[in-house]
């Protein structure tokens, strides 16, 4: 598996051959506070880079996902839809929300590394 | 211009709180477990809340503020024994809601407990109806906390003997360190608790206190989802100027000799209402499988014509699914009614349902 990256959307993505697995980050789930409601992409539909796809909810308000690259989606993860307090819990491992058939490598030379995105989220939270 | 803080401030940084800005006041949201701990905690064992934003206005006067009060308020005051309390709001001549509150018969007088958004226009409504014939004092010396479920009379009495003799909606004053605290046995998150009005001075070694003997502090996230799977309105939200008593469910709160004989402000907009039936009512909605409504999110029928609006949804942390709260066309408004919400531009399936969605736990003897 790749290098995970980072977006400044607060997604994390990796890379396995041309299908990129998506979540959000613990960054983002501390930002979030409890989550409550996951809504993610239908199985088959296509997805544009920075565009939405899905929607987390915690008690206090809504926030759409966005996905870093574009692609079709393949896969998505029923059990964090079912149990949304999984993503509070693993949200850079088993709690991922779905998985992209890759269109364009290129879009991932802009994500970040895990070095410059702590340091942006460390600065975005202040 | 920089926010009001009150006197809880340093220990509300003391235990990671995440602050925010409510009603010009920096608040606790949550603190470092969350709202769904503290949610729990709360439901479970024993929560504090600061509360000290919201005003305690004291209006001192002998008979002739009762009878000014019956004036304005649409309750039974000659008949309120001392240290009793009651929930009533303040309307306009269409019954409008400037605020909603509690009011306390004390001795020199009455003690209300207003919105903080709204505390300083209520004074103003207030002191211009009532003149300056009494004296009134909107308290800022004073802090107001709350210590809510089923762990905190025990806690509480520990500290202060005698507070668990008293009864649901009544109070008195009690003595620590030679202040005098009025307590009262109320609160808004559907169990038992206490309301406390203490002197700025001592409030945070009492909380300090409170937190040795097991409470623990919530946050304004936890008593938003706790007063909401109690069924309970919230001022901006489920009332405003623009609705009424009687739309908003609460026509309890209204005094069954005032309904009959009026006289105070609003009164002839409330027969009217209750003579002719409002058009909209308040209801408890359910939404089906996971999905949160929150404010403003339209109500459809099945034909799919808007029928209504939401003004509170979130996640109940007791309840284990979403609620809402919102106002619908009066023929929608029975309990199992099938509605459709639109989020994100889709319509979801819900239900009406009855209030409260959590049940509540208050101590008997409510006079």
């Amino acid at each position: 598996m790749s290098e995970v990256k980072f977006s400044k959307e607060h997604e994390w993505i990796t890379l396995e051959g041309d299908v990129a697995t998506i979540g959000i980050t613990k960054h983002a789930t501390e930002m979030l506070g409890d989550i409550v409601f996951a809504e993610l992409p239908e199985k088959g539909s296509n997805v544009e880079k920075d565009g939405t796809a899905g929607v987390v909810e915690s008690t206090k308000a809504a926030s759409d996902v966005y996905t870093p690259i574009s692609g079709e989606v393949v896969d998505t993860n029923q059990a964090i839809v079912d149990d949304p307090s999984k993503i509070n819990e693993d949200p850079e491992g088993s709690a991922w929300f779905f998985k992209l058939k890759m269109k364009d490598q290129s879009e991932m030379d802009s994500l970040m590394n895990k070095e410059e995105y702590d340091k942006f989220a460390k600065e975005s939270a202040s | 211009m920089e926010m009001k803080k009150t006197s809880l401030n340093n220990l509300h940084k003391d235990n990671q709180a995440k602050f925010v800005e409510f009603a010009g006041y920096e608040m606790p949201i949550q603190y470092s477990k969350g709202i769904i701990e503290e949610h729990k905690f709360t439901r479970l064992h024993s929560g504090i809340f600061d509360v000290s934003h919201m005003g305690q206005l004291f209006i001192y006067g002998d008979d002739s503020l009762t009878e000014e009060l019956e004036k304005i308020f649409p309750l039974d005051l000659k008949n309120l024994k001392q240290n009793s309390s009651k929930y009533s709001f303040l309307m306009n001549e269409d019954a409008g809601i400037y605020d909603d509150l509690i009011i306390t018969k004390i001795e020199e007088g009455y003690l209300i407990i207003l919105n903080a958004a709204c505390k300083d226009k209520d004074f103003e409504i207030l002191f211009n109806l009532l003149g300056t014939k009494f004296k009134m004092n909107l308290d800022n010396n004073r802090s107001l906390i709350a210590i809510q479920g089923p762990k905190s009379v025990e806690i509480l009495n520990s500290i202060i003997n005698g507070v668990d003799q008293l009864h649901f909606m009544s109070g008195n004053w009690f003595n620590v360190d030679n202040q005098k605290l009025f307590i009262t046995r109320s609160g808004y998150t559907g169990e038992d608790g206490f309301e406390i009005s203490i002197s700025n001075d001592i409030a945070e070694k009492f909380v300090q206190n409170l937190i040795r003997k097991g409470a623990q502090l919530i946050g304004l996230g936890a008593r938003d989802t706790l007063r909401m799977e109690a069924g309970l309105c919230l001022y901006g939200h489920e009332l405003d100027i623009n609705k009424t008593p009687i739309e908003a469910n609460l026509k309890w709160a209204i005094s069954k000799s005032r309904l009959s004989n009026g006289g105070f402000i609003g009164s002839e907009k409330i027969m009217n209402l209750l003579q002719d039936g409002a058009n909209q009512v308040r209801v408890g909605i359910k939404p089906e499988g996971r999905l949160i409504a929150r404010e403003k999110t339209k109500i459809f029928n099945d034909t799919e014509s808007q029928i209504g609006e939401i003004t509170s949804g979130t996640f109940g942390p007791s309840v284990n699914g979403p609620i809402a709260m919102g106002y619908v066309d009066k023929e929608f408004s029975k309990v199992d009614t099938k509605v459709l919400l639109e989020v994100r531009g889709k319509k979801y399936p819900a239900n009406i349902c009855a209030l409260p969605f959590y049940k509540k736990n208050y101590v008997k003897g409510a006079n």
